[in-house]
C-alpha cells in the first residue's frame, strides 16, 4: 500500500556481507537498536538466537502437534468404523472394538500425519518452494550457502532511508554493501 | 599401513583447521568434479548388472509365478521374508543415527548420517520389494491398503501382517521425507556452486529457493529435530511390529515375548555393520578421513558390540524359555537347532554374531579398519543367518513329524537377493556421485567458532 501512495523504492534493500558469524550478529543488534523491524540475515547453517535478535516466533511446534492428533483420530477413526460399523467380522465372540489391536494402526498414523505436518508446514510458513527472490540477483549472494554471512534491511521498512540506511551498514563495517534490485 | 589411524586426533569429530569454506569446497567437490573415478564406472556397470538381474528374476517370477522360489509347505516363507527382514533391519542404523543420536546431541553423528540415511531409504526400497512380489501379483499389492473397493471387503485390523503394512509404509515415508528435508540446504549449495546448466536447474529445483534466511533456518531446525523424534519411536515401533508377524503366531520359537527388543537391537547391529561396510571403503577412496575420523569408526564398532551383547542375550533367553517353558515342541525347536539338518546354520550365526563380536572389546581392534570391517562382515553375514534360522528352522519341524520337509533356496531365490544387494549398491554409487553424502551444512556447525555455540564440543 506504502507503494502505491509513495512509489516504489528504488532497491529491494541493502545487503551487508559479513566474513564472521559475530560480526553479523552485532550488525543484527544494531539494527534492531536503531529502530530497524523488517530485516533478514542469511546463514550458511543455522545460527542459534539469530531470530530471537530480529524479533520472531516459532509457530511450527503447534501446527505438527495437531498434525499428529488429526492422525491420531483418523487412524482409529478408520478402525472403528470399518471393524464395527462397516465391514463386523464375528471372530471367537470378541468384541468388534478391539482397540488394543488397534493401537499400532493409530500410532503409524500419528507419526506419518505429524510428519507431514511438520515439513508441508516448515514449507508453508517459510513460502517455500520460492523459485524467484531478489536477494539472489545479487551475485555475491551465492557465498551464504558457502561461508558467507548476509544481513539485508529491506525497503519496506518503515524506518529505511535510502541513504541513511546505507551510512548506518556501512558503519558496521561489511566486506561488502551492495543494493538489491527487485 | 597398519590401517590404524594417527593423523587426526583420537577423540576428534572433524580433522583440525577445517573452516567453512574447506568444508563446502571439500564435500561438494565429490558431487562437482567433472569425471567420475574410474573404479566408480566399474562398481557402477558390476551392480548395475546385478540390477538387471534383479530385474531378469522379477519378470521370471511374475511371468511364471511364485513356484520358482523355493517355499513350499511346510515352509511357506523362505527367502522373501527372511531378506525383508533383513534389508529392514539394515536400514535401521539410518534412523537410528540420524534421529536418535540427534536428540542425544551426539555431534559425531553428522558426518555419517546423511549416508545412513540414504543407505536407510534404499534398504526399505528392497525390502519393501519382496512382501509385494510375495503376493505374487505385485499388481495388486493395493489391495493392502484400506479403500472402498467393489469387493465390499475391508483389511483385519487385527493381524500384524496390516500393523505391518502402516508399519513400514510409515517408515518408508517418513525416511524419505526426513533425508530429503536434510538435504534442502546442501542443495542450495549445489545450486549456487555448480557450473553446469542443468545441474543448476535440477539441484535449484529441489533446492526450492532456500537461500539461508534466519527465520526460515529456525523453521527448519524445528521440523528437523520435530521429525527426529518421530523417526525414533517409529523406528522402534516398525521392528516391533515385524517381530510381531512372528510372535503373534503360534510356531515354536516365534511364539515368544523376547522377539521385539531382540528384534529391534538386532536391526541396529546389523545396520550399523552395513553402515561400517559402506563407510570405510567410501571414506578410502574419497579421501574423508578428516570427516568420518578414527573417533566415528570406534563408536560405530562400541555400538556393534552393545547391541550385539543384547542379540546375544536374545539368543540365551530363546535357549533358556525353550527348557523352561516345558513344552516339548519348543525343547525340540532348540535342540533341532543345535543338531539338525540346519545346526551348521545355526553354529555359524553364533559364530558371526556372539564370538566375532567380542574381538571389539578391543581398543586396538576398534581403531583399526580391517578388523572393524570383517567384523562387519560377520554380522552381515549372521544377521541373515538369524533369520533364515528363526523362519526355515521353525517351520519345517513344527507339531506334526508327519509334515516335516526340507527348505532350500533355489536358483531363483539367490538370483533375486544378489540383484537386490546389486541394486542397493548400484542406488548407493549414483547417490554419492549426485548429492553429498556428508551433510555439509551441519558440518558447518562443528567448526569451532561457526555457529556462537558450543556444538564442536559437544558429545564427548
Amino acid at each position: 500500500m506504502g507503494a502505491a501512495v509513495k512509489g516504489k523504492p528504488p532497491i529491494y534493500g541493502w545487503l551487508a556481507e559479513f566474513a564472521e558469524v559475530g560480526a553479523l550478529l552485532d550488525c543484527a543488534r544494531a539494527a534492531r537498536a536503531e529502530g530497524y523491524t523488517v530485516v533478514e540475515a542469511y546463514s550458511p547453517m543455522p545460527v542459534h538466537g539469530l531470530a530471537e535478535i530480529l524479533g520472531w516466533r516459532n509457530r511450527l511446534p503447534a501446527i505438527v502437534f495437531c498434525g499428529g492428533l488429526v492422525g491420531a483420530c483418523a487412524g482409529f477413526g478408520l478402525q472403528y468404523w470399518v471393524s464395527v460399523i462397516e465391514y463386523p467380522l464375528n471372530v471367537g465372540g470378541k468384541p468388534f472394538n478391539s482397540w488394543p489391536a488397534f493401537i499400532v494402526p493409530m500410532f503409524e498414523c500419528t507419526i506419518l500425519f505429524a510428519a507431514f505436518a511438520a515439513v508441508l508446514g516448515m514449507f508453508w510458513l517459510n513460502g517455500l518452494p520460492q523459485p524467484y527472490h531478489p536477494v539472489f540477483n545479487v551475485e555475491r549472494f551465492v557465498e551464504a550457502s558457502r561461508d558467507r554471512f548476509f544481513l539485508m534491511v529491506l525497503s519496506r521498512d518503515p524506518r529505511f532511508e535510502l541513504e541513511g540506511t546505507r551510512k548506518f551498514l556501512e558503519r558496521q563495517e561489511p566486506i561488502s554493501l551492495e543494493g538489491v534490485p527487485h | 599401513m597398519t590401517g590404524i589411524e594417527h593423523n587426526v586426533p583420537r577423540h576428534a569429530v572433524i580433522a583440525p583447521g577445517h573452516t567453512l569454506t574447506t568444508i563446502t569446497d571439500r564435500i561438494s567437490a565429490i558431487v562437482l568434479r567433472k569425471r567420475a573415478p574410474i573404479g566408480w564406472w566399474v562398481a557402477l556397470g558390476v551392480t548395475g548388472l546385478m540390477s538387471v538381474m534383479l530385474l531378469v528374476s522379477i519378470v521370471r517370477l511374475v511371468t511364471t509365478g511364485i513356484g520358482i522360489w523355493g517355499n513350499n509347505q511346510p515352509v511357506g516363507w523362505g527367502f522373501d521374508i527372511i531378506n525383508f527382514v533383513w534389508w529392514i533391519g539394515i536400514g535401521h542404523a539410518g534412523t537410528l543415527i540420524s534421529a536418535i543420536l540427534l536428540l542425544l546431541r551426539q555431534a559425531w553423528r553428522t558426518s555419517i548420517n546423511r549416508f545412513a540415511e540414504a543407505m536407510t531409504l534404499f534398504a526399505v526400497a528392497n525390502a519393501g520389494l519382496y512382501p509385494l512380489l510375495h503376493t505374487g501379483r505385485p499388481w495388486l499389492a493395493y489391495w493392502l491398503l484400506p479403500y472402498p473397493n467393489t469387493m465390499g471387503t475391508w483389511p483385519q485390523f487385527r493381524s500384524p501382517l496390516v500393523w505391518d503394512v502402516f508399519a513400514v509404509s510409515t517408515y518408508a515415508t517418513v525416511s524419505l521425507l526426513f533425508w530429503y528435508v536434510g538435504l534442502i540446504p546442501d542443495l542450495a549449495t549445489l545450486r549456487d556452486r555448480s557450473r553446469r546448466p542443468i545441474a543448476r536447474v535440477l539441484y535449484g529445483v529441489f533446492a526450492m529457493g532456500w537461500r539461508g534466511a534466519s527465520r526460515h533456518w529456525e523453521r527448519y531446525e524445528t521440523a528437523y529435530v520435530l521429525l527426529a523424534g518421530l523417526a525414533t519411536p517409529l523406528v522402534v515401533s516398525v521392528h516391533t511390529v515385524v517381530s510381531f508377524d512372528f510372535a503373534a503366531g503360534i510356531i515354536p520359537g516365534w511364539h515368544t515375548t523376547v522377539f521385539p527388543p531382540y528384534f529391534v537391537a538386532g536391526a541396529i547391529f546389523a545396520g550399523f555393520a552395513m553402515v561400517l561396510t559402506l563407510a570405510i571403503p567410501m571414506r578410502a577412496i574419497y579421501g574423508l578421513e578428516d570427516f568420518i575420523t578414527a573417533r566415528h569408526l570406534e563408536n560405530m564398532g562400541k555400538v556393534m558390540l552393545a547391541t550385539g551383547l543384547i542379540v546375544a542375550y536374545g539368543y540365551a533367553v530363546e535357549a533358556f524359555m525353550a527348557w523352561y517353558s516345558g513344552s516339548p515342541y519348543e525343547s525340540y525347536m532348540m535342540i533341532n537347532r543345535l543338531t539338525g539338518p540346519y545346526k551348521w546354520h545355526y553354529g555359524s550365526l553364533i559364530l558371526c554374531n556372539v564370538l566375532a563380536v567380542q574381538v571389539l572389546w578391543l581398543r586396538r581392534a576398534r581403531k583399526n579398519v580391517f578388523v572393524l570391517f570383517a567384523v562387519a562382515m560377520f554380522v552381515n553375514v549372521g544377521m541373515w543367518l538369524e533369520r533364515f534360522v528363526i523362519i526355515v528352522v521353525s517351520l519345517h519341524r513344527d507339531y506334526l513329524p508327519s509334515s516335516w520337509g526340507m527348505y532350500a533356496g533355489t536358483l531363483w531365490d539367490w538370483a533375486m537377493f544378489l540383484g537386490t544387494i546389486g541394486f542397493f549398491l548400484f542406488l548407493m554409487l549414483l547417490f554419492i556421485r549426485f548429492l553429498p553424502v556428508i551433510s555439509i551444512f551441519e558440518m558447518r556447525t562443528l567448526v569451532p567458532s561457526g555457529s556462537e555455540g558450543d556444538a564442536g564440543k559437544e558429545g564427548h
